[in-house]
């Protein structure tokens, strides 16, 4: 399929998430999820600013971009924090010789298989909400092109993040902060209360609660509170069909 | 976080009136004139825990007794009501605490939840007899304030006493992963595996991320042994 064709259908997949009922933590998820497909990266992680001076990761596709995120939060250093501090994008970032720079991270992210890294501002005018973090494996860097798709991707989990209110309204993004950093703990202690319930791991237990939400039409955060509530039996969430 | 507890427990060293410490030092640092702090459990409101003032201690009688208001809301979506101007924005939302709000000389307020997730223990409301939002590093102060207030409170539920100021917003997923895991193994509710994970952790002295883990990975049981911490 044509790049462009994908691009649309991706940009219509998420404006079509954000309807009424919408579901902040799911959509950021689906989209860290497109953004590695479109822009041609392995790896994808979002952070954001938890209004207490600190970032958090709330949104990440594999576990290692979410170490890799997490390490950078607790040693304080590294791209995706100089993007959030600076709000300029820190892209094609070559781990090989990045060592002096960020010492620390450097060498995390080489052990994590990476060879690229890079940074995009979520950005509403001179404030910075988070950063949205690309890892690429291998020797290519990021095209002018493929960082504008990144950066529109940016761009569009600010706006849902503010959803379709008054982008001016410092009151309705302070509570939209505030939900989706809960949603995203709602969802780790329903992965944790399926993983038992069901014994299966953590990952196998978030594929299930997303399915299910998908399947039957309901949001990512109503399933992990059923499932967290007993009202959601684990034998009524399938195992995932992997149809690749 | 850290700080404001430990100013808290400083002046209440058997841990007992930590609500009020807490809800007065919010007043003193905040720029509004009064702070109120309900419990709040799954069946809902369960009652006041600290008012600085009168004012405070009426707006939340107000809204326990309507069933409406910031403070109501606030608690039931779990996410923050801000509401700098009461006399343009609440007649419409709430009619019935809009006018008891105005009468009592309250023009502002600003409810957050104290939860932890899918846990919700309460909410903490400021109050103030001026129209105006706070700055952002204001909001950084006043979530600094409900996160310590969500940590005494939980263990308060529980029964526990406040151990050790660590985050209850905890950034790493295994801690609430784990909370999951206990409450099954336990057959407990995730506020009362929470305060297991955290009790346990204190009494082996060691990080609370370290025993989450053992948990994920099976080393670590909590429905095997009877050890309610």
């Amino acid at each position: 399929m044509a790049r462009e064709q994908r691009l649309a259908e991706v940009f219509v997949e998420l404006a079509d998430t954000l309807v009424e009922e919408f579901d902040v933590v799911d959509f950021l998820q689906v989209l860290t999820e497109r953004c590695v497909e479109l822009v041609d990266t392995d790896a994808a992680g979002l952070m954001l600013d938890d209004q207490r001076g600190r970032l958090q990761v709330v949104a990440y596709t594999d576990e290692p971009a979410r170490l890799l995120e997490l390490f950078e939060l607790q040693k304080a250093e590294g791209p995706c924090l100089d993007c959030f501090a600076t709000g300029e994008v820190i892209a094609n970032v070559d781990l090989t010789g990045s060592a002096a720079r960020w010492p620390v991270f450097t060498e995390a992210a080489l052990r994590s298989g990476y060879t690229y890294s890079h940074a995009l501002p979520l950005r509403l005018r001179s404030q910075v909400l988070g950063a949205l973090n690309l890892f690429t494996v291998g020797r290519q860097t990021l095209t002018d092109d493929h960082l504008a798709v990144a950066q529109g991707m940016a761009d569009i989990a600010t706006i849902g993040l503010l959803h379709e209110r008054a982008l001016h309204d410092q009151v309705l993004l302070a509570e939209q902060l505030q939900t989706a950093l809960h949603s995203r703990i709602l969802i780790e202690q329903a992965k944790g209360v399926l993983s038992a319930r069901a014994d299966i791991s953590v990952s196998e237990a978030f594929s299930r609660m997303r399915n299910h939400a998908r399947r039957t039409g309901q949001q990512l955060t109503s399933v992990a509170d059923a499932v967290v509530a007993g009202a959601l039996d684990h034998s009524e969430l399938q195992p995932v069909v992997d149809r690749r | 976080m850290e700080e404001i507890l430990r100013a808290a427990w400083a002046g209440s060293p058997d841990g007992s009136d930590l609500p009020t410490r807490l809800a007065v030092a919010c007043a003193r640092a905040l720029p509004v004139s009064g702070v109120g702090m309900a419990l709040m459990t799954d069946e809902g409101p369960a009652g006041l825990i600290a008012a600085t003032d009168g004012a405070a201690l009426e707006l939340e009688e107000l809204q326990f007794t309507l069933g409406e208001g910031p403070c109501v809301d606030a608690s039931r979506a779990g996410r923050p009501v801000l509401q700098p101007d009461l006399a343009r924005t609440a007649p419409l939302r709430w009619p019935a605490f809009a006018g008891g709000a105005l009468d009592a000389g309250i023009r502002a307020v600003f409810a957050f939840p104290l939860r932890v997730g899918a846990i919700r223990v309460g909410v903490l409301d400021l109050y103030r007899d001026r129209a105006g939002s706070l700055s952002a590093d204001e909001l950084a102060e006043a979530l600094s304030f409900a996160d310590a207030a969500t940590l005494v409170l939980l263990h308060a539920q529980a029964g526990s006493p406040v151990l050790g100021a660590v985050a209850v917003l905890d950034e790493r997923a295994e801690v609430h992963q784990a909370t999951g895991v206990v409450s099954v193994q336990a057959a407990v509710g995730l506020a009362e595996a929470l305060v297991l994970l955290r009790a346990r952790a204190f009494a082996e002295g060691r990080p609370l991320g370290d025993l989450a883990r053992d948990v994920l990975d099976g080393t670590v049981d909590f429905g095997s042994v009877d050890d309610s911490g």
